[in-house]
């Protein structure tokens, strides 16, 4: 089985679309062609064998991701400043 | 995950917030084995559904009309590849669920056990079939599965094209020579109520429904969306010149509503228990299809393994120390 990824459009990233299935990476390239860019969806297309992804563990989302909810200072917003500066 | 109350209860969370469940979220056993089941029966839906139409390609009136219904039955397989593709995330192999279709222990709509028997009855698939399963479809871009609800974004953006050819082939023949008339309504007549009966028995008779509801794998009732399809469609039949076979059917001004009558539910089982006109043609072009790709599938296996073992003989060669890598 293989991830596909599909660039729009010249100027932005690949974006996960989809899987195929294929023996190889050719033919992967070619079924993600027939399957994901028939109506001009694409300009690039990337194929990944999926058990070569390392993904995070659901069970480690706290730890990884819930740290940031307390940094709110790391955005502009958390900061206020005088009306008189106007653009910052 | 460590423990099952808290698994349960982040789910029940997420469900409640109408938010999505993504594959590495942990889910009831129940709530993936009613997605598997569903999603794998839309995927032979689309698969089977290439059929009925598949078979006027090569009788197709003109070449634009062949170039378009081909272009249409190659987004069906598309679909089903979506479909199968987003029912590998919940953990079954694709070769399985082909198994199981053409064993016969999944089913697919049952609207494809119906025959073509004339090119008006193309264009009737893709006015009545293909928007009724727009109405069924549309609100599944929004199930509470993100693999799914991802598919069927794609999926009703595609069929929206399949609805208009429908309707145009339509137009067309009503508008032409009395014979070319009478194979439209011909078609309507055919397949008006096999089209109603593709949103499932009544709400009080269905079995998974509330269930599903609650999950936010189903958002609307059968009744309810085959009503908008009868509201949305008679007036179309209307502008088509053609009459809905249906001689109970009349507009309700006090609801706003056409109201419908009574649908044959035995012939809807009849056919969902395998009786239909078409259902064994259906299996047996199916798994027919299937063992004469195989040569194909095997010789493209080998083909792959033969490259990989040319490649690190390759290696080894150029590289007799192993640095390479």
């Amino acid at each position: 089985m293989w991830e596909v990824f599909v660039r729009a459009k010249r100027g932005v990233s690949h974006v996960h679309t989809g899987t195929v299935h294929a023996p190889d990476a050719e033919l992967a390239l070619q079924h993600a062609r027939d399957l994901f860019t028939r109506r001009s969806e694409g300009v690039s297309v990337w194929v990944v064998r999926s058990t070569d992804i390392t993904a995070s563990n659901p069970d480690d989302r706290e730890s990884l991701f819930d740290p940031a909810l307390d940094k709110t200072f790391r955005h502009p917003t958390d900061f206020e400043l005088p009306d008189e500066v106007a653009n910052m | 995950m460590g423990d099952p109350d808290r698994a349960q209860e982040r789910f029940d969370t997420l469900i409640d917030a109408d938010a999505r469940i993504e594959p590495s979220d942990w889910m009831p056993d129940d709530y993936r084995q009613t997605l598997i089941r569903q999603i794998a029966q839309h995927a032979h839906s689309e698969i089977i559904g290439m059929q009925p139409e598949g078979a006027w390609l090569t009788r197709a009136p003109s070449l634009r009309r062949k170039a378009i219904l081909t272009a249409k039955v190659q987004d069906e397989a598309g679909h089903g590849m979506y479909l199968y593709g987003a029912a590998e995330t919940l953990g079954v192999d694709r070769g399985e669920l082909l198994d199981r279709l053409h064993t016969g222990r999944q089913k697919y709509s049952s609207i494809f056990n119906y025959p073509t028997p004339t090119w008006a009855d193309v264009g009737a698939i893709g006015w009545l079939v293909d928007g009724a399963a727009i109405m069924n479809q549309v609100p599944l871009c929004r199930c509470s599965y993100g693999p799914y609800a991802r598919a069927m974004v794609r999926i009703c953006k595609e069929e929206s094209f399949h609805q208009r050819q429908g309707f145009q082939i339509m137009l067309t023949l009503a508008n032409g020579t009395p014979a070319q008339r009478e194979m439209a309504q011909g078609a309507l007549d055919r397949w008006w109520w096999p089209a109603l009966m593709m949103f499932g028995p009544p709400d009080a008779e269905s079995v998974h429904g509330g269930q599903s509801m609650r999950w936010g794998i189903k958002r609307f009732g059968n009744d309810e969306l085959r009503q908008k399809f009868v509201d949305a469609t008679v007036p179309q039949a209307e502008l088509l010149g053609l009459t809905v076979p249906d001689p109970d059917l009349r507009y309700d001004a006090g609801t706003g509503h056409w109201v419908s009558g009574p649908i044959d539910w035995d012939e809807f089982w009849r056919v969902v228990k395998g009786d239909g006109p078409c259902n064994a043609e259906r299996i047996a072009t199916r798994t027919t299809a299937h063992a004469d790709g195989e040569w194909v599938r095997a010789a493209a296996t080998a083909y792959a393994a033969k490259r990989l073992g040319d490649e690190q003989s390759d290696t080894a060669r150029h590289d007799p120390f192993g640095d390479a890598a």
